[in-house]
């Protein structure tokens, strides 16, 4: 890897956002990278939107992306992902978790009409019904964003590989729910995505 | 990651800044930690919270979470004045509270090393009340203040701090910003080491007796001591110079969360030119700077917020170079946070870098449907019954809500929308007080368990005494939720509990209900009633917030 990877997560407070970055920050650390990233606490966790920031390297200075400079945007909502396009440029790919948490006083908003305003900024835009997958095979929709970043790692849409994400699972995830989380690891082995839509 | 702070020495783990704190008061054999929880600052008492709660609690070391900031630095104090090496932090407005006995402190100095760590927080992601800039205090109360870039900077900074603070006996800040605390990267792990000394307190009035004249010599006596702080700063290791001497005479100053922008700019550019970083904010190493600026013909200042930096320069410029140009402000915002594009730019412009389009262009167009989802009461939360409860029980429009720090600030969002002020911790009753003295509206007021430890009891008491009748709503969920629930005086802890009630009795609170709030109509009832009272009345909402534990 030449340059520097950046990404970008959003979701919202209590879907496990946090944990993910921990997960990516650990597995770029295994692999030899320098790493960065910025996280946000206190209020904004209530339920509000959650946009944490990973880059690693050879150097790394920043914490936060800079704008338009995405490698990578992995949206855990499909809403909060029209925030993430201040980060979205040509080179931007979004991986994208097919659920929709209700704003409260708005209406929702269709897939069709994100991918739409998403495809101004970028024509790489993969959307994935992760939690579905998992609430069926699983039984729990959480853990979508390690179900995706599985999805990523064996596509190669990050740089790191599919055993540094799991080892750094199973440094980052809480004893309790590791075999759960580590189901949902192997779960996308076995999925075989169209890149694009 | 929690779980790292405690790795082996040697070893490279993923911190966040806030955690490398910790590891680095840690590694310098602190033996009393007192904070008061305050984001972004939180993180901090937490760690020690969970460490001295775990099979891997350290031998020697004693932790609390202090009533309010004010009461964390005395405490801290008085273990430094015992000889135990000492660690308080708190968010900038913690610092308000903690600063009628910092600025003394500063004068009478400290015994064995103490560390203030205070955490800023611009853009106020975790914060309602400022964009407060703690560097002011600089000038205010005259305390060094170290200004750590990464979380390995965190555990370093912390460390030197110790040693600085025992060398000079002087209490020393490390000031971060969100950016900085919230930041995660991996560090390098040096060995703890928690000294077994007992503390003992030598009587020595000559130190600790504030009174004039003595304050007076104490005032010079620190100046003496700020100078020789100034020499020791000129050699640190902790200011430095990168990059090297540009063809165009020009050159960036900056430290903390900045630094990482400009560096990032500089790459981003392919621009080589002198970086000065500063690792100490005050005392400033002088000569240094006069050195670094004397053959510039243009400097650039990255800082956030106010110019503090930029007035430095621009006064030492004034001697050594009056015809350098200054920049900084003009070309950086002072509201809100830098961001890596921000300072991209404003490089690009002063190096004359600046193209059309490409990577320091500004030009963003938002998607055309926006979205807003701010923060909620979580589902269950008992404040859902207390808001609901109070709606029900007056019109709105014809009474007046007052508001505080905490979750409950959420009253201000729909689909309460019932604060109608909200400033800091404890001001919810202070400023009732006030409007209930000047108009006959009708008032009800919230605060926080917590916050009503903090800061709210004087005011209750200034009710009583002259004579106010709000309607106060102690908002006890049995924690303080929106730091991350950390215990407060009336949480049994495994220490005797202050209880709420007993205090508002002792206040001279004639009007007091206790109130699950799931008692929707006795809540509603009783606020009718209190709302019209003659003097002060106080309903404690009692329901545990949905995450504590049942003991």
């Amino acid at each position: 890897m030449n340059k520097d990877f950046n990404m970008v997560i959003v979701g919202t407070g209590g879907q496990g956002v946090i944990t993910l970055l921990q997960i990516l920050a650990e597995a770029a650390l295994i692999e030899g990278y320098d790493v960065k990233t910025s996280e946000l606490h206190g209020l904004s966790q209530r339920g509000g939107s959650v946009e944490v920031h990973l880059r690693f390297g050879k150097k790394v200075f920043s914490p936060l992306v800079a704008r338009a400079n995405a490698d990578l945007i992995l949206g855990l909502e499909m809403q909060e992902c029209l925030k993430s396009c201040y980060y979205a440029g040509k080179q931007t790919k979004f991986l994208i978790n097919k659920f929709f948490i209700p704003i409260l006083g708005q209406k929702s908003i269709t897939e069709k009409a994100i991918v739409k305003e998403i495809q101004r900024f970028t024509k790489n835009i993969i959307v994935i019904p992760a939690a579905d997958i998992c609430e069926k095979e699983l039984g729990k929709n959480v853990v979508a964003g390690v179900y995706l970043l599985s999805y990523a790692s064996r596509n190669k849409i990050i740089p790191l590989k599919p055993s540094s994400i799991l080892k750094a699972i199973e440094q980052a995830v809480a004893k309790k729910y590791l075999e759960l989380n580590k189901k949902a690891f192997k779960l996308a082995k076995t999925l075989n995505y169209e890149m694009g839509l | 990651m929690f779980e790292n702070i405690l790795e082996k020495q040697n070893k490279k783990v993923m911190l966040l800044g806030n955690e490398a704190i910790v590891r680095g008061a840690l590694e310098a054999g602190v033996r009393f930690v007192a904070t008061y929880p305050g984001t972004p600052a939180s993180e901090i008492g937490n760690s020690f919270y969970l460490i001295q709660r775990s099979h891997q609690k350290i031998k020697n070391l004693y932790f609390e979470f202090s009533v309010n900031e004010k009461v964390a630095i005395e405490a801290g104090a008085g273990a430094s004045f015992s000889g135990l090496r000492t660690l308080v932090a708190m968010k900038n407005f913690g610092l308000n509270v903690a600063s009628d006995f910092l600025l003394p402190l500063v004068y009478t100095g400290v015994k064995a090393g103490m560390v203030i760590l205070v955490a800023d927080d611009p853009n106020c992601w975790s914060s309602a009340q400022s964009e407060e800039n703690t560097r002011a205090f600089a000038q205010l109360a005259h305390i060094p203040i170290l200004e750590p870039s990464t979380p390995q900077e965190c555990k370093d900074f912390t460390k030197f701090a110790f040693e600085m603070s025992e060398k000079f006996k002087i209490p020393v800040m490390v000031r971060e910003t969100t950016r900085v605390a919230h930041q995660s990267a991996p560090v390098k792990l040096s060995k703890i080491n928690i000294p077994a000394t007992k503390g003992k307190f030598v009587k020595d009035t000559h130190q600790f007796v504030t009174m004039p004249p003595r304050v007076l010599e104490m005032h010079k006596e620190l100046l003496e001591k700020l100078e020789k702080i100034r020499q020791f700063c000129e050699k640190s290791k902790l200011n430095l110079v990168n990059g090297s001497p540009s063809s165009d005479k020009s050159g960036i100053i900056t430290s903390g969360a900045s630094y990482l922008y400009v560096m990032e700019a500089l790459g981003k550019l392919s621009i080589d030119l002198p970086v000065f970083k500063l690792g100490f904010f005050y005392p400033l190493p002088q000569n240094k700077l006069n050195n670094f600026i004397k053959n510039l013909d243009k400097v650039l200042i990255v800082e956030e917020l106010e110019p503090c930096l930029e007035k430095e320069v621009n006064i030492l410029a004034k001697d050594i170079n009056p015809k350098l140009k200054v920049f900084g402000k003009d070309l950086l915002p002072e509201v809100g946070e830098l961001k890596p594009e921000i300072v991209l730019r404003a490089i690009a412009k002063f190096t004359g870098k600046l193209t059309v389009g490409g990577s320091t262009s500004d030009s963003y167009k938002k998607p055309s449907i926006s979205i807003s989802r701010r923060p909620q009461l979580c589902p269950g939360c008992p404040y859902w019954l207390v808001f609901g409860a109070v709606k029900k029980a007056v019109n709105e429009k014809k009474v007046i809500f007052g508001g505080g720090i905490g979750c409950y600030m959420l009253a201000g969002l729909p689909p309460h929308n019932i604060q109608d002020y909200l400033y800091c911790m404890g001001s919810s009753i202070g400023l009732a007080h006030g409007i209930k003295k000047s108009s006959n509206q009708k008032l009800i007021t919230f605060i926080g368990d917590s916050s009503f430890y903090h800061a709210g009891i004087p005011a209750l008491i200034n009710t009583v005494f002259n004579q106010s009748n709000p309607l106060v709503i102690i908002m006890n969920n049995d924690i303080t939720a929106m730091t991350g629930h950390q215990p407060h005086p009336g949480v049994e802890d495994g220490a005797p509990i202050v209880k709420i009630e007993d205090l508002v009795k002792a206040c001279g609170v004639k009007n007091l209900k206790i109130i699950d709030p799931v008692n929707q109509k006795e809540f509603i009832k009783t606020v009718k009633d209190f709302v019209n009272k003659k003097e002060v009345s106080v309903i404690i909402a009692r329901r545990p917030c949905v995450f504590v534990k049942k003991h």
